[in-house]
Formats: structure tokens, sequence, C-alpha cells
């Protein structure tokens, strides 16, 4: 998308008039896939690199669809991401308004967060696994961490980026620190929590991929696991695919529910 | 008659890490009468945002206090209104839920809300864009807003910084208008801050003329020209009198002894 514009904007300021309304854009959009599976097909039929073609991936898709496979896979990751996503939110948003509220809650949090966010979430596996058995629990674990730690910065970074004079507007029209804080602080920071769902929707799927390659029986990262044991190519295709559609799938749902939650905004 | 407001001896020091102590008001002494207009000029920095925000209560005075009815303000309250140069709306909330803002919190009830807000929206001339959200409005729109809501909370004092700053000069110029018949109507105790000379002359009944380093009271101008103010009135020689006296007193200070 990002280099389908940037192309766009520098065509505009050569003066070639191309059709850029949504519809023309997405017709773009589909003819550039399009153009990537064909050659994909192209370099897979002369037996190029030994990958498997579309139609053999299609096929293996569907046989896992109809036995019931691909969909347990795809749940359990989904289920991992959605219990891990929202508890790491649940959490994230409180304590970031704490630390953007009360500067001595700001005062000892913060050293731990920072010090977290640079640990990737995955290098905490191992720990979690001797710690907290092979079960659900230390995936789900790590995913909360992944998505925590991103919602929490941004928070707390929308708390401290409140306009003030909104603050004094709302404080000389008689609010106080309670009403400041619902009715002012809560939804100036929105656009900022919006964006720490984002990306940590983002790295919670992440991380749940990479999970399951280490350590669980089920899954999408786990059939990839399994696949490449056998040398089963196609599986890998089928579970990789499945990774990027949910994981687009997902963001474009955050990105939806983004443009409702803060339409007020002004944007550029 | 006691003064609706009263600086007495208001002083505000700003401590700069490493420096001294940074004077940014010197002993104010000013008395506003109930229901006057008064606007407050002078130079970049001399201290008038320091002293509307004292009063509005928003900074607390180094030494020194203001009274409101005889009261030592003590913090910000809904008898008086502030209005802010960078408009200061919420930009979440729509043209009637920013003007029932104050209301909701002063606890009327939702057909009180209605009544008021339309009011006062239809007084600034909003009232086609009741439901529409500040991100649509022009500037001078924001700014009708801003005073409607102000103005919702029936405040007793209205404190306005460089309302009109961002304005072009024709926006400006009506919304003078505007702000004048709206306090004929509906009389408020105004300090109103410009960088405008034409516009404090214009808007008020005195001119105070601050000066810089330290921020202090320079001179108070009289104006003694009755309302309603006219474009005729802008255009004549007693105006242009008043005017050059206020022009000379913030641009030329006598050195400060
Ligand atoms: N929070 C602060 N910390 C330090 N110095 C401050 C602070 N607020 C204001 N000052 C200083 O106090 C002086 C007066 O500021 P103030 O904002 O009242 O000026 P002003 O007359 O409103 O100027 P302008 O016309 O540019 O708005 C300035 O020199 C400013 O640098
Ligand atoms: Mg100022």
């Amino acid at each position: 998308m990002a280099v389908m514009e940037s192309e766009n904007t520098s065509d505009k300021a050569r003066g070639i008039p191309l059709p850029t309304g949504p519809l023309a854009m997405l017709g773009i959009n589909i003819v550039a896939v399009v153009f990537g599976i064909s050659m994909w097909a192209l370099v897979t039929s002369y037996g190029v690199v030994g990958l498997p073609t579309p139609l053999a991936v299609a096929r293996q898709a569907v046989i896992q669809a109809q036995s019931g496979l691909l969909w347990s896979d795809a749940l359990a990751s989904l289920g991992r991401v959605f219990t891990g996503f929202a508890l790491g939110i649940l959490v994230a948003i409180p304590v970031g308004f704490l630390m953007g509220w009360y500067k001595i809650a700001r005062a000892i949090i913060e050293p731990y967060v920072q010090f977290f966010r640079t640990i990737p979430p995955l290098a905490i596996i191992p720990l979690a696994i001797v710690t907290m058995g092979i079960d659900e629990t230390p995936k789900i674990f790590v995913i909360f961490l992944a998505s925590f730690l991103s919602s929490v910065v941004a928070t707390y970074q929308g708390v401290i980026s409140v306009d003030r004079t909104m603050i004094n507007a709302a404080r000389v029209l008689g609010a106080n620190d309670f009403t400041i804080f619902r009715r002012v602080i809560v939804p100036a920071s929105l656009p900022y929590i919006m964006v720490g769902v984002r990306i940590g929707l983002g790295s919670s799927w992440s991380t749940v991929v990479a999970a399951e390659l280490i350590a669980a029986q089920s899954g999408l990262g786990f059939r990839m696991q399994q696949a490449q044991l056998y040398y089963d190519l196609a599986t890998i295709f089928v579970s990789l695919i499945s990774i990027g559609i949910l994981g687009l799938i997902m963001d474009r749902i955050v990105m939806a529910i983004d443009s409702v939650l803060t339409a007020w905004q002004e944007k550029l | 008659m006691t003064p609706k407001i009263s600086f007495r001896d208001v002083r505000k020091t700003f401590d700069i890490a490493g420096r001294t102590a940074f004077t940014a008001l010197e002993g104010l002494n000013l008395d506003i009468d109930d229901g006057e207009f008064i606007t407050v000029v002078g130079p970049s920095g001399c201290g008038k945002s320091t002293a509307m925000n004292i009063a509005a209560g928003l900074t607390a005075p180094s030494s020194g206090q203001v009274l409101v009815d005889d009261a030592v303000v003590a913090g910000p309250g809904p008898e008086r209104g502030v209005i802010f140069q960078q408009y200061a709306l919420f930009p979440w909330l729509t043209v009637r839920q920013n003007v029932e803002f104050g209301l909701k919190i002063a606890g009327h009830n939702r057909d009180e809300r209605r009544r008021i807000s339309d009011h006062f929206i239809a007084l600034v001339g909003l009232t086609d864009f009741a439901n529409s959200l500040p991100k649509t409005l022009s500037g001078g729109m924001k700014q009708r807003c801003a005073i409607a809501r102000a103005y919702a909370v029936n405040p007793k004092i209205l404190l306005m910084d460089e309302p009109f700053g961002a304005l072009d000069a024709l926006t400006r110029v009506q919304l003078q208008d505007q702000l004048l018949a709206m306090w004929s109507k509906e009389r408020r105790t105004v300090m109103f801050i410009t960088h405008d000379v034409d516009e404090a002359v214009y808007l008020a009944s005195r001119v105070v003329v601050m000066a810089a380093r330290p921020g202090r009271l320079y001179k108070i101008v009289n104006v003694d020209l009755p309302y309603p103010r006219t474009e005729d009135m802008r255009l004549s020689s007693e105006f242009s009198e008043l005017r050059n006296e206020v022009w000379r007193a913030v641009y030329h200070p006598a050195a400060a002894a």
C-alpha cells in the first residue's frame, strides 16, 4: 500500500493523470495480487526453486479446510492471541492512565516498562516455559506481555500529550479532577491508545505464531513446524498465507474501529 | 460600589533553574467595576496572560491576591468564564455538546441544557452548525462556539486572552461587533487581552496598558465613547486620538524609573 501510494504521488508530480478513486485503487490492488500469483505460478511451473505451485497450495488448503484442520488451527492461534491481547490491553490502559496522571506511578512503573520493552517477547518464552509449564499459560503470558508493553506506552504518551489549554478549559467550566479525567483525558488520548492497540495486536500475532513454532500442540505455527519435519511445503504455504490473511483482517478491523472512534480528529 | 475584580499588589515570579527568579508581574493593582469592559494591551511578555490566569484561578500569584466580589480567588470557578486564544474546544464533541459541557457539570437536566445551548448557539449565529464537529468549523466559528460555551454557564465575569488573535482582520472586526452586541444584551464584566490597539480602543471603556521587564501596569486610558460602538466612531478623529495615545503608551513607554 505504502509503495503504491508514494508511486501515485510521484505520478501526480509528473502530471500524469491516473485514476485514484477508492474503486480504482482496489482494482489496482487486485491486479497487483493476480500478477504476483501469476509470477509465482510461472516460476514454480518451470521447477525453478522447488517451491509448490499455487495450485498445489490451493489443493492443500481445500483438503485442510475440509478436514477441519485449518479451522481448528486458526481458532487455536486466534484464541491465544485474543486472550493474551485482551488481557494485555485491559491491564495496559489503566496502568498507562495511572502513569500519565500520577508522577509517582510513572516513576515506579516506567523503569520496568522501558526495561522489558527492550527484550523481544519471544526471548521470554524459555523462562515462561520453565516457570509456567508447557500448556497454554506461557504462550498467553508472552502475548499478554507483547500487547501490554506496546499499549501501555501509547496510553501513557496519550495522557501526557493532552493539550494543557483543553484541561484548563474544562477546569474553568467547573470540572473537577475526575470529570477532567473521564471527559477530557480519556477521549483526548483515545487516538494514541488506538495506535497502541494496533501495534499491540500486530506484535501479539507475530508472537503467537513464533511461540507455536517453539512449543505448542495446535495452531498455525505448530502446523508449520510439523510440516517442516515432513518436508511438506504446501502445508507450510497454507499456514503462512493463513497467518498473513488473518493478520491483515485483524489490522483492518482495528483500523475500522479506530476511524469510527476518532472520526472527530483533524487528519491531514 | 465595590469593584467586581480587584488585583491587589499581585506579583508573580517564575523560578528558572540556574538563574535568578524571573519577575513576570510586579505589584499589579487594578480595579474593574461590575459590568465594565476593559481591555489590556502591552508588549509581548509583559504579563498579560499571567495576570489573566491568576484572575482565572489557573495560576497562583507569588504574592498579593485577586479578589472577585471581595472573595480571594483560590482556583477556577464557573462564575469566571475564560476564552482562550487557541479556542480550546473539545474536538470530539459537537458544537452543542461543547456548549453544554459546563451545563452538564453544573447539573442542569437535559431540557434545560438544550434550552440554554439553543439560546447561546443562536446568539453567536451557529444554529446551523449545532451538530457539527469543531474540525468542520472555520477559526471564527470555533471562537464563536467558545464564546457561547463560556456564556452558557452564566459567568459574571469573562476573561478573554487574545480571543481574536488568530483571525483575519475582517472576521476580527465582525466578531468584535458581535461580542459587543452580546455584551450589551447579556451584561458581564469583561477583561479582554489583545495585541491590537484598534481592538483595544474599540471594545473598552478603559484600556489598561502594561509594560514589560518587569511586567507592570503602565497607564490607563479612558475611552469616553458611548456604547453601542459603531463604524463611524471607529473612523472618528476622537477614536484616532485615543488610538494614538494607546499606541504611544504601548510602543514608546517612558523609561521605567
Ligand atoms: N510557566 C512559566 N515559566 C517561566 N516563565 C514564564 C512562564 N509563564 C510565563 N513566563 C514568563 O512570564 C512573562 C510573561 O508571560 P505572559 O504569558 O504573561 O506574557 P503576555 O503578556 O501574555 O505575552 P503575549 O502577549 O506574548 O501573550 C514572559 O516573559 C514569560 O516568559
Ligand atoms: Mg499571552
